[in-house]
Protein backbone atom coordinates (compact mmCIF):
# COMPACT_ATOMS: atom_id res chain seq x y z
CA UNK A 1 0.00 0.00 0.00
CA UNK A 2 1.10 3.55 -0.68
CA UNK A 3 1.00 6.31 1.92
CA UNK A 4 1.86 9.97 1.42
CA UNK A 5 4.07 11.28 4.22
CA UNK A 6 4.50 15.00 4.92
CA UNK A 7 7.09 16.66 7.16
CA UNK A 8 6.85 20.07 8.75
CA UNK A 9 8.97 22.74 10.44
CA UNK A 10 12.21 21.58 12.08
CA UNK A 11 11.75 17.98 10.90
CA UNK A 12 11.22 19.07 7.28
CA UNK A 13 14.53 20.92 7.48
CA UNK A 14 16.38 18.08 9.25
CA UNK A 15 15.20 15.50 6.72
CA UNK A 16 15.61 17.80 3.74
CA UNK A 17 12.28 16.67 2.28
CA UNK A 18 8.74 18.08 2.38
CA UNK A 19 6.85 14.96 1.35
CA UNK A 20 7.29 11.51 -0.14
CA UNK A 21 5.27 8.41 -0.95
CA UNK A 22 6.13 5.29 1.07
CA UNK A 23 5.28 1.80 -0.13
CA UNK A 24 4.44 -0.47 2.79
CA UNK A 25 3.76 -4.21 2.62
CA UNK A 26 0.14 -5.31 3.06
CA UNK A 27 -3.16 -3.42 2.95
CA UNK A 28 -3.35 -2.22 6.56
CA UNK A 29 -0.78 -1.10 9.08
CA UNK A 30 -0.33 1.00 12.18
CA UNK A 31 1.35 4.40 11.96
CA UNK A 32 4.21 2.77 13.88
CA UNK A 33 5.13 0.81 10.73
CA UNK A 34 5.88 4.07 8.92
CA UNK A 35 8.06 5.33 11.77
CA UNK A 36 9.91 1.98 11.85
CA UNK A 37 10.57 2.16 8.11
CA UNK A 38 11.92 5.72 8.41
CA UNK A 39 14.12 4.94 11.43
CA UNK A 40 15.88 2.20 9.46
CA UNK A 41 17.34 4.89 7.20
CA UNK A 42 19.67 5.86 10.06
CA UNK A 43 20.31 9.44 11.17
CA UNK A 44 18.82 12.00 11.10
CA UNK A 45 15.66 9.85 10.84
CA UNK A 46 16.61 7.42 13.61
CA UNK A 47 17.55 10.26 15.96
CA UNK A 48 14.59 12.55 15.27
CA UNK A 49 12.06 9.69 15.40
CA UNK A 50 13.68 7.94 18.37
CA UNK A 51 11.69 6.72 21.34
CA UNK A 52 12.33 9.90 23.34
CA UNK A 53 12.34 12.33 20.40
CA UNK A 54 8.93 13.89 21.09
CA UNK A 55 7.63 14.15 17.52
CA UNK A 56 3.90 14.27 16.69
CA UNK A 57 1.86 12.58 13.96
CA UNK A 58 -1.41 13.15 12.14
CA UNK A 59 -3.28 10.68 9.94
CA UNK A 60 -5.60 12.28 7.38
CA UNK A 61 -5.20 15.68 9.07
CA UNK A 62 -6.18 14.45 12.55
CA UNK A 63 -3.71 14.07 15.44
CA UNK A 64 -2.74 10.41 15.70
CA UNK A 65 -0.57 7.98 17.64
CA UNK A 66 1.63 5.02 16.81
CA UNK A 67 -1.34 2.64 17.03
CA UNK A 68 -3.55 4.67 14.68
CA UNK A 69 -4.50 2.49 11.68
CA UNK A 70 -3.21 3.53 8.27
CA UNK A 71 -4.38 2.28 4.90
CA UNK A 72 -3.65 2.77 1.23
CA UNK A 73 -4.00 6.38 0.09
CA UNK A 74 -3.83 7.91 3.58
CA UNK A 75 -1.93 11.11 4.29
CA UNK A 76 0.41 10.89 7.27
CA UNK A 77 2.17 13.95 8.66
CA UNK A 78 5.14 13.92 11.03
CA UNK A 79 6.09 17.12 12.84
CA UNK A 80 7.52 18.62 16.04
CA UNK A 81 5.21 19.62 18.92
CA UNK A 82 3.15 22.59 17.74
CA UNK A 83 4.02 26.16 18.79
CA UNK A 84 1.25 28.39 17.44
CA UNK A 85 -0.85 30.97 19.23
CA UNK B 1 -18.50 30.49 13.71
CA UNK B 2 -15.69 32.16 11.81
CA UNK B 3 -12.30 30.45 11.37
CA UNK B 4 -9.64 32.23 9.33
CA UNK B 5 -5.99 31.44 8.62
CA UNK B 6 -4.43 34.35 6.79
CA UNK B 7 -1.22 36.28 6.15
CA UNK B 8 -2.71 39.74 6.61
CA UNK B 9 -3.58 41.57 9.84
CA UNK B 10 -7.00 41.72 11.51
CA UNK B 11 -8.88 44.43 13.41
CA UNK B 12 -9.71 43.17 16.93
CA UNK B 13 -12.29 45.92 17.51
CA UNK B 14 -14.13 45.10 14.30
CA UNK B 15 -14.06 41.38 15.13
CA UNK B 16 -15.46 41.98 18.61
CA UNK B 17 -18.19 44.22 17.21
CA UNK B 18 -19.12 41.60 14.61
CA UNK B 19 -19.60 38.98 17.35
CA UNK B 20 -22.56 40.86 18.82
CA UNK B 21 -23.86 43.08 16.00
CA UNK B 22 -27.64 42.63 15.82
CA UNK B 23 -27.52 39.82 18.41
CA UNK B 24 -29.52 40.93 21.49
CA UNK B 25 -29.02 37.54 23.17
CA UNK B 26 -25.28 38.24 23.51
CA UNK B 27 -24.54 39.52 26.99
CA UNK B 28 -20.78 39.01 26.94
CA UNK B 29 -17.90 38.90 24.49
CA UNK B 30 -14.51 37.71 25.76
CA UNK B 31 -11.52 38.06 23.47
CA UNK B 32 -7.82 37.27 23.37
CA UNK B 33 -5.13 38.76 21.13
CA UNK B 34 -1.69 37.13 20.90
CA UNK B 35 1.24 39.34 19.85
CA UNK B 36 4.84 38.96 18.67
CA UNK B 37 7.27 39.92 21.45
CA UNK B 38 10.77 41.29 20.77
CA UNK B 39 12.44 38.92 23.23
CA UNK B 40 12.29 35.16 23.87
CA UNK B 41 14.50 32.96 26.07
CA UNK B 42 16.63 36.05 26.76
CA UNK B 43 17.43 36.79 23.10
CA UNK B 44 16.25 39.67 20.92
CA UNK B 45 13.72 38.56 18.32
CA UNK B 46 13.50 40.52 15.07
CA UNK B 47 11.23 38.26 12.99
CA UNK B 48 8.75 35.46 13.56
CA UNK B 49 7.79 33.11 10.74
CA UNK B 50 4.65 31.03 11.19
CA UNK B 51 4.52 27.76 9.27
CA UNK B 52 1.39 25.60 9.21
CA UNK B 53 -0.12 22.44 7.71
CA UNK B 54 -2.72 23.98 5.42
CA UNK B 55 -4.84 20.87 4.90
CA UNK B 56 -5.15 20.34 8.66
CA UNK B 57 -5.12 23.82 10.19
CA UNK B 58 -8.70 24.90 9.65
CA UNK B 59 -10.03 21.41 10.42
CA UNK B 60 -8.12 21.41 13.68
CA UNK B 61 -9.35 24.87 14.73
CA UNK B 62 -12.93 23.96 13.83
CA UNK B 63 -12.66 20.83 15.99
CA UNK B 64 -11.43 22.88 18.96
CA UNK B 65 -14.26 25.39 18.58
CA UNK B 66 -16.82 22.57 18.22
CA UNK B 67 -15.56 21.10 21.47
CA UNK B 68 -15.85 24.48 23.22
CA UNK B 69 -19.41 24.85 21.91
CA UNK B 70 -20.23 21.45 23.38
CA UNK B 71 -18.82 22.38 26.78
CA UNK B 72 -20.26 25.87 27.19
CA UNK B 73 -23.31 27.79 26.09
CA UNK B 74 -21.89 29.96 23.30
CA UNK B 75 -23.60 32.10 20.70
CA UNK B 76 -20.69 32.70 18.33
CA UNK B 77 -16.92 32.21 18.08
CA UNK B 78 -14.25 33.78 15.87
CA UNK B 79 -10.70 32.44 15.56
CA UNK B 80 -8.15 34.17 13.32
CA UNK B 81 -4.56 32.97 13.12
CA UNK B 82 -1.92 34.60 10.97
CA UNK B 83 0.83 32.73 9.09
CA UNK B 84 3.93 33.85 7.22
CA UNK B 85 6.48 36.49 8.20
CA UNK B 86 5.67 38.65 11.25
CA UNK B 87 7.58 41.22 13.30
CA UNK B 88 7.52 42.33 16.95
CA UNK B 89 4.31 44.26 17.79
CA UNK B 90 2.37 42.32 15.13
CA UNK B 91 -0.81 40.52 16.08
CA UNK B 92 -0.63 36.71 15.66
CA UNK B 93 -3.95 35.33 16.84
CA UNK B 94 -7.46 36.45 17.76
CA UNK B 95 -10.02 34.44 19.68
CA UNK B 96 -13.43 36.00 20.37
CA UNK B 97 -16.32 34.28 22.13
CA UNK B 98 -19.89 35.59 22.41
CA UNK B 99 -22.19 34.20 25.08
CA UNK B 100 -25.17 35.13 27.22
CA UNK B 101 -23.01 35.59 30.29
CA UNK B 102 -19.35 36.26 31.03
CA UNK B 103 -18.53 32.96 32.74
CA UNK B 104 -18.98 30.87 29.63
CA UNK B 105 -17.28 33.48 27.43
CA UNK B 106 -14.17 33.73 29.64
CA UNK B 107 -13.81 29.98 30.09
CA UNK B 108 -14.35 29.10 26.43
CA UNK B 109 -11.90 31.78 25.26
CA UNK B 110 -9.14 30.40 27.50
CA UNK B 111 -9.98 26.79 26.56
CA UNK B 112 -9.75 27.57 22.83
CA UNK B 113 -6.36 29.26 23.26
CA UNK B 114 -5.00 26.42 25.44
CA UNK B 115 -6.07 23.81 22.88
CA UNK B 116 -4.93 25.89 19.91
CA UNK B 117 -1.45 26.15 21.42
CA UNK B 118 -1.11 22.39 21.90
CA UNK B 119 -3.14 20.91 19.01
CA UNK B 120 -3.34 23.25 16.02
CA UNK B 121 -0.55 22.61 13.49
CA UNK B 122 1.41 25.88 13.60
CA UNK B 123 5.17 26.22 14.14
CA UNK B 124 7.11 29.39 14.96
CA UNK B 125 10.61 30.15 13.76
CA UNK B 126 12.23 33.23 15.21
CA UNK B 127 15.03 35.38 13.85
CA UNK B 128 17.62 36.39 16.47
CA UNK B 129 21.09 38.00 16.27
CA UNK B 130 22.49 34.43 16.38
CA UNK B 131 20.38 33.36 13.40
CA UNK B 132 17.06 31.61 12.94
CA UNK B 133 15.76 28.97 15.35
CA UNK B 134 12.57 26.98 15.80
CA UNK B 135 10.62 27.83 18.92
CA UNK B 136 10.43 24.86 21.31
CA UNK B 137 7.09 23.75 22.70
CA UNK B 138 6.62 24.60 26.38
CA UNK B 139 5.61 22.11 29.04
CA UNK B 140 3.49 24.85 30.64
CA UNK B 141 1.31 24.93 27.49
CA UNK B 142 0.70 21.18 27.77
CA UNK B 143 -0.15 21.60 31.44
CA UNK B 144 -2.58 24.42 30.63
CA UNK B 145 -4.41 22.22 28.12
CA UNK B 146 -4.25 19.20 30.42
CA UNK B 147 -6.22 20.84 33.22
CA UNK B 148 -9.28 21.05 30.95
CA UNK B 149 -9.16 17.26 30.54
CA UNK B 150 -9.13 16.67 34.26
CA UNK B 151 -11.66 19.30 35.22
CA UNK B 152 -15.40 19.15 35.14
CA UNK B 153 -17.25 20.86 32.32
CA UNK B 154 -17.54 24.34 33.76
CA UNK B 155 -14.61 24.53 36.12
CA UNK B 156 -11.11 25.13 34.75
CA UNK B 157 -9.37 24.98 38.14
Amino acid sequence: MKVKVLYFARLREKFGVESEVLDLPGEHAYAAAIVDMLRKRGDPWAKELGLDAGYRMAVNQTLAGLVTPVQDGDEVAIFPPVTGG
Amino acid sequence: MKILVQEFDFDPGAEIAALHAGQPKVGAVASFVGLVRDINEGDAVSTLTLEHYPAMTEKSLRGIVDEAMGRWSLLDVTVIHRVGLLNPLDRIVFVGVASGHRGDAFAACEFIMDFLKTRAPFWKKEGTPQGERWVEARATDDEAAERWQQSSKKDPA
